[in-house]
């Protein structure tokens, strides 16, 4: 090698020095050529010179014959003078500097290209004095009337900033300028400055937010990649997390097996935090982020599609995630290095959410064609997506693989089983059976590899499988794999007891070959000397000396280590301490069976599709993916007051004559919005007239609704059993309103209260939850505290709380009953007894606690509604009372009043909750419609119109105050 | 982002080089080496290799490899896609992308290159914009060039750059106007011993060839639409469109571009338009193995299976093959141990077979491993999914274009496999 390496040296050293020679003498003709009048001679030896440096020769020895010619006429001379310029600048810093004056009579061209260009290149120009001119010259282009010049000044900024860091201060007012700037030709250009320069300045953003989500369908391809990856980290610093409701789920299983794990950790932190939570409220910011980048998944340019695939892996609901699977899968028909990045992201979601990924299976059968890399790594997918449904498949699959002349992926195939093995129990035997059939293989790669998997495999039930272990035992004479023959010695030591005949002859045959064996395999056999002493020693006694004096004088000093540690341990001298005693207990321990992990496991602490995820190293200037806040950040920080001016260039107003799709700014989306939401509705009511005309029409109406209500109930349950969970869903807003059942008086001292938990009632999805707290204020314990005939309306259910034996006093007891009020605010009255005292009380729930919030999307909510016209819909007009200013608290309003959920919307004038009632699960949805001087609108829409009306006071009342 | 960009040939020359910042010695170059020597095929050098103060991110394409130095955090597949639109402009500006290709016009291809990027950030990667900038060379304006002096970058500055409609160039003039689509349909199918399909997905895509004057404003609707389970446009679509009414409404690029690749739900899936009987075996302790291979249309309603080319891996074992086809020709590279058979046109009527038999190594014991059989064929006018364009439709001109739609069916770059089914391993 390292002759090698000599020669390839001295082969280019004397190459150099011929070129030199007929460099010297050529460059003359050149310098020439360079000097004539003609342009085609100034022509050709550019091109010539061009030649030699994009062949990594020098040519610096002719800057100054070059450099005379920067102003030349010619565009092809004065474009191949700029590459050389930019090439050599920085060597020959004091010549270059002659050319500067002809960049500054560019960068005054009344030509915007010529603007342009001459930016470019002076801001390539690597040389440290002009970096005043420079920080001009940028500064001068960011306010220059094309765009296409300030995308430039934009490209200038890092270019600068990697010359001179300390210019980082006036660079970030630019970038603050320029983000500001509204054309998507500067948008992608500024966000890349911006994360080369001041990627922490994240409150640069917060006004540019909006406009940025808006713009980024038009930016181009590259400019998308760069603004996804920063909102990315931007969203995470400034949204809750929409996944935090699942985290409190305890009980309930979340909807994917491999979150099992994560389920874990999440109950440890829900139960550290048991301060109650705000209900989950997705912002109408993360929500557009997450709205507008969805058809990027379309885009041509796979960077693009895997920043989005990112995007929503990091910031989506775990429901919504999912349409990142199809695009991703789409990716990987692609060329062989597209595959690789994006097989390696596939691997470490696969973890995280395999369900996204069950139904494409087949998309990751490995094909003979495909490149060793790419095998291993569908490999890796399909071992993470194997569970107990399709593992039979997968595992016919393997079986194929197994075969392949291609030995390393026969290899990784072999391991592959055995990680499935370790994982689905059902599979283990056959697994097992068919590796130890591998054991005759005729390819030694192939019995190795099985030997240390089936090592693993055995670790699990060792007692079951003494014939293998024979078999394996046999194998030491012809395998030579230094791994597996490790492997053998190690499960032979281990389980010495149930191979008691065998394990004595393969230490006597590997005593024999101790010299010549690779260091793994000689600290096994001192291993299997020690155990086999212990167990055995009448045998083996010998044995053992022997192989420890052997291993006294081997060069290793592991070795010689081990082999002192290990006499000292077996050997009962007279000087050995209390340690020997407990050697049977250290070396023949039951050890824990290994776990066969994916080596992509917690690699999605990494952003997804960063270098650094896939070498799973922190590179250079990656920024970490922030954690999400513990509470929300104040979103208003990204409200824009000002609008635009209208004043446009004429290149943007030609884009909105042909695309006509490119919302100016937030404004501009929510009217879009608003108008397409008025016009369905208005479609919606006109149907409902037209139908309301006839009754048998209606009546058939009538039966659709129901059955659109039964699938919605259904999906609700779906959602349920996979989504909300118990606490975090359906949490309550501030402080929960508690009512009195009992005073302090006429209960003798003992007080009640209680509130609507607004949890779910374990055991009767049908049930409100009330929670109902005790106060003991007498001197005395109060003892068994139980519900006593409960006098209810008709098909009315109560669940009583457990009987409270003893309260003592000063004491308070909290305890949750279940009530169903058939949906309707009649009240349930019932006796409340001690055990001397019996107290009538009666519970009358608001409207608003008749109901669970679910999840919906804004789609949902406006087909719903659409649903629910005329007789169902109740709106009513209002003034807002004095303190209700702003969503937030309008929100908060509503969602105390009634146990509803936010709906989310694009309109900042629109707030939407939806919810269904606890007893019938029919739908109620409400939207409060905000305008100007505090008027504002409240329609529910509500099957039972009972509680449609009552419900519409509740929230007016709620919002009047 | 990308430092410099090295060009290296299978031999492992550099033979171009060129930075956007400052110069990065060649020498970073040997860490590639080294990667490229442990891998023991070309295309199993990883893409991404780190270096004690580099990165290096490479595609290989042409038996070029194009290493982009990378010092930073930058998400790999902006490189690996940017690398591969320089090949693909390469191949668009010179018709091929050859080393030989890259050192005749290696001026053009710097000239192109320091437009494509900027301190290593893409500025200008659209091909009509390029073609703006600097022109691509044809054998007629290098005469003209070398008579009258002219030059091959534009003498007009590039106003695409500034249009709405970045891709497509402006003051376009055709005296004849037409729009030709490509419907090219790629079938990928695993299939295993007993013939039964394993996967089998196909793969599409629209190229265009639009020569329209002015600013054309297109749309393309399809008779099926909902055959389409996934696809990925061309910047120049209008997605929203799209979504609503399922037509493909756009303003082209002038001349060649790839408006859309699709794929098809495998529920769609129609049965795969040849089969292959074959019966090959080795006999233990014998030296001698028999091989038969059978092709046949199916399902291909009417239209003639064309360009077919049958390639197989024989085992390790096979010293050498003496086989008969009833037509087209074979070879088989005794060192590789790949087997080729040019088939040629199917006729039904008479199918084409590949027999004769296999000598193994003398004492070799019977290969454990069971060939896999790669099949590439084409069909002419038709598209296997049954996907039909309904019609096409010009706004914003005057003129009649003429247009025109052609079909074909292909196997994939990864076509059928054949394999074994075998006992549990």
């Amino acid at each position: 090698m390292v002759t090698l390496l000599l020669q390839k040296v001295k082969y280019t050293a004397s190459k150099n020095i011929c070129v030199k020679i007929s460099l010297s003498c050529r460059h003359d003709d050149l310098k020439e050529m360079l000097d004539s009048n003609k342009d085609s001679l100034k022509l050709e030896a550019m091109k010539r010179i061009v030649a030699m440096i994009a062949r990594g020769k020098n040519a610096s020895d002719l800057f100054p014959a070059v450099v005379k010619n920067v102003a030349c006429k010619n565009i092809e001379v004065k474009k191949l003078v700029y590459v050389y310029l930019v090439r050599y600048a920085e060597e020959q810093q004091d010549l270059a500097l002659l050319s500067i004056s002809t960049f500054q009579r560019g960068l005054k061209d009344p030509n915007q290209l010529i603007r342009a260009s001459a930016l470019r290149v002076l801001s390539s120009i690597r040389v440290t004095i002009i970096v005043p001119i420079m920080m001009l010259a940028i500064k001068e282009a960011a306010s220059d009337m094309s765009p296409y010049v300030r995308k430039t000044a934009a490209h200038a900024i890092p270019k600068l900033y990697s010359l001179d860091p300390d210019q980082k201060d006036q660079l970030i007012e630019v970038i603050e300028k320029l983000l500001a700037d509204k054309t998507t030709l500067v948008a992608g250009s500024v966000v890349m400055a911006f994360e080369e320069v001041c990627p922490e300045r994240i409150d640069l953003i917060h006004k540019n937010y909006r406009k940025l989500c808006n713009l980024l369908i038009d930016v181009e391809e590259w400019g998308q990649v760069v603004i996804i990856n920063m909102l990315t980290r931007y969203a995470r610093t400034q949204f809750l997390n929409p996944n935090e409701s699942l985290l409190e789920e305890g009980g309930e299983k979340t909807f994917y097996g491999s979150d099992e794990e994560e389920g874990k950790e999440d109950k440890v932190e829900a139960a550290a935090l048991v301060v109650k939570r705000k209900p989950y409220v997705m912002d109408p910011d993360h929500r557009l982020l997450l709205r507008n980048t969805k058809p990027l998944l379309q885009s041509r340019n796979a960077a693009v599609v895997m920043a989005v695939a990112q995007l929503y892996f990091h910031l989506a609901p775990k429901a919504e995630v999912g349409v990142i699977a199809k695009a991703l899968v789409r990716l990987m028909r692609s060329h062989s290095e597209v595959q690789y990045v994006v097989l390696q992201n596939v691997a470490t979601m696969t973890i995280k959410r395999r369900g996204m990924f069950e139904p494409y299976l087949k998309s990751f059968y490995i094909r003979s064609t495909d490149p060793t890399q790419i095998k291993v790594l569908k490999l890796e997918v399909l071992t993470n997506l194997a569970n107990e449904t399709n593992i039979s498949t997968i595992l016919r699959e393997f079986q194929t693989y197994i075969k392949s002349m291609d030995k390393d992926f026969v290899a990784a195939t072999i391991q592959a089983i055995g990680r499935c093995a370790t994982n689905i129990g059902e599979v283990r035997d056959t697994c097992l059976n068919g590796l130890v059939q591998l054991l005759s293989n005729r390819d030694e790669l192939v019995v190795a590899e099985s030997v240390v998997v089936i090592k693993k495999l055995l670790q699990m039930q060792p007692e079951k499988h003494s014939d293998i272990i024979k078999h394996m035992a046999k194998l030491t004479d012809n395998i030579q794999v230094p791994m597996a023959r490790a492997s053998i010695l190690w499960l032979i030591g281990e389980y010495c007891e149930h191979v008691p005949k065998i394990a004595p002859d393969v230490l006597r045959k590997m005593a024999k070959s101790f010299t010549n064996e690779e260091d793994i395999v000689k600290l096994q056999i001192l291993n299997l000397a020690a155990k086999l002493y212990l167990t055995n020693s009448k045998q083996t006694k010998l044995l053992t000396q022997y192989v420890l004096n052997l291993a006294k004088y081997d060069q290793n000093y592991d070795i010689r280590d081990r082999a002192r540690f290990i006499r000292q341990l077996i050997v009962p001298t007279d000087k050995s301490g209390a340690l020997s005693k407990y050697a049977k207990k250290l070396f023949l321990a039951l050890k824990p069976a290994p776990v066969l992990e994916s080596p992509f496991k917690d690699r999605d602490h990494f952003q997804l599709g960063s270098l650094s995820h896939l070498l799973n190293a922190k590179a250079g200037g990656y920024q970490e993916l922030p954690d999400w806040p513990e509470s929300a950040p104040d979103p208003s920080v990204r409200n824009v007051e000002v609008k635009y001016p209208t004043e446009q260039s004429s290149t943007e107003e030609q884009k909105k004559s042909t695309k006509s799709k490119e919302p100016k700014d937030r404004s501009d989306s929510e009217s879009e919005d608003e108008e397409e939401s008025s016009t369905e509705s208005s479609e919606s009511e006109s149907e409902e007239e037209s139908e309301s005309d006839t009754d048998a029409k209606k009546k058939k109406k009538k039966t659709v609704k129901k059955w659109r209500i039964y699938v919605s109930f259904c999906v609700a349950l779906l959602l349920k059993c996979s989504f909300p969970s118990p606490q975090a869903a359906s949490p309550t807003c501030g402080p929960l309103k508690t009512y009195e059942l009992l005073h302090r008086i006429t209960g003798e001292g003992l007080a009640v209260t209680y509130c609507f938990s607004r949890r779910p009632f374990t055991g009767d999805p049908h049930m409100v939850s009330v929670q109902i707290q005790f106060t003991n204020n007498t001197e005395v314990e109060a003892r068994s505290l139980r519900v006593l005939e409960p006098k209810l309306q008709s098909g009315m259910r109560i669940a009583e709380f457990p009987e409270i034996d003893v309260l003592p006093p000063g004491e308070i007891s909290t305890v949750v009953m279940g009530i169903d009020f058939c949906d309707s605010t009649q009240a349930a009255n019932f006796q409340l007894c001690t055990h001397t005292k019996k107290f009538f009380v009666t519970i009358q729930p608001p409207v608003g606690e008749l109901m669970m919030p679910i999840f919906m999307t804004e789609n949902e909510f406006k087909k719903e509604q659409g649903q629910l016209m005329g007789m169902n819909e109740i709106t009513e007009k209002l003034t807002l009372g004095e303190g209700c200013r702003g969503d937030h608290v309008i929100i908060q309003r509503v969602i105390s009043t009634a146990n509803l959920s936010r709906v989310p919307c694009g309109s900042a004038m629109e707030c939407r909750f939806a919810g269904k009632t606890v007893t019938s699960g029919s739908l109620v949805l409400v939207t409060v419609v905000t305008k100007e001087e505090r008027a504002a609108q409240v329609t529910v829409n509500c099957e039972k119109m009972l509680i449609g009306t009552m419900l519409v006071k509740d929230i007016l009342q709620a919002l009047s105050q | 982002m990308i430092h410099s960009l090295f060009l290296v040939n299978s031999s492992g020359d550099i033979f171009l080089e060129k930075h956007w910042k400052s110069v990065v010695s060649r020498s970073v170059c040997d860490y590639f080496f080294e990667a490229q020597e442990r891998a023991s095929e070309p295309e199993n050098v990883p893409p991404v290799i780190p270096t004690p103060h580099h990165y290096l991110i490479s595609v290989l394409r042409h038996r070029i490899y194009f290493v982009a130095v990378i010092q930073s955090e930058v998400p790999p597949l902006f490189v690996i896609e940017f690398l591969h639109r320089v090949v693909d402009t390469f191949q668009d500006y010179f018709g091929v992308c050859t080393e030989a290709a890259i050192k005749d016009n290696v001026v053009v291809v710097y000239e192109l290159l320091e437009e494509m990027l900027d301190n290593g950030f893409p500025l200008a990667t659209e091909s009509n914009i390029l073609k703006e900038l600097i022109k691509p060379p044809t054998i007629l304006r290098t005469v003209v060039n070398t008579i009258t002096g002219s030059t091959n970058v534009g003498e007009q500055l590039p106003t695409g750059q500034l249009s709405v409609v970045p891709w497509r160039r402006t003051g376009v003039k055709y005296t004849n106007n037409e729009a030709y689509f490509d419907v090219v349909e790629e079938i990928d199918a695993i299939i295993d011993k007993s013939g039964s399909t394993i996967t089998a997905e196909i793969q599409g895509v629209i190229d265009a060839c639009v020569k329209l004057s002015g600013m054309p404003d297109l749309t393309l609707s399809f008779m099926n639409p909902r055959l389409l389970d996934d696809v990925s446009f061309h910047p120049c679509v209008r997605f929203k469109r799209w979504e609503a009414e399922r037509i493909l409404s756009f303003i082209p690029p002038d001349g060649n571009f790839r408006l859309l690749s699709y794929h098809v739900s495998s529920q769609n899936l129609v049965a795969i338009p040849v089969y292959v009987k074959h019966n090959i075996t080795f006999r233990e302790g014998s030296s001698q193995g028999r091989f038969e291979l059978t092709l046949g249309p199916k399902q291909t309603m009417g239209k003639a299976v064309e360009s077919v080319l049958v390639s197989s891996q024989l085992p390790r074992g096979v010293l050498n093959v003496n086989l008969n086809p009833s037509q087209g020709t074979y070879t088989f590279d005794p060192v590789t141990k790949l087997l080729s058979w040019d088939v040629g046109k199917i006729n039904p009527q008479k199918l084409p077979s590949l027999k004769g038999s296999m000598s193994l190594q003398a004492g070799a014991s019977k290969p454990d491993e069971n060939p896999t059989i790669n099949i590439q064929f084409k069909i002419q006018q038709m598209a296997i999914s049954g996907l039909k364009v309904n019609r096409l439709d010009m706004y914003g001109e005057k003129y009649k274009p003429f247009k025109g739609i052609k079909y074909m069916t292909k196997a994939g770059k990864v076509p059928e496999g054949r394999r074994d089914e075998a006992a549990l391993p």
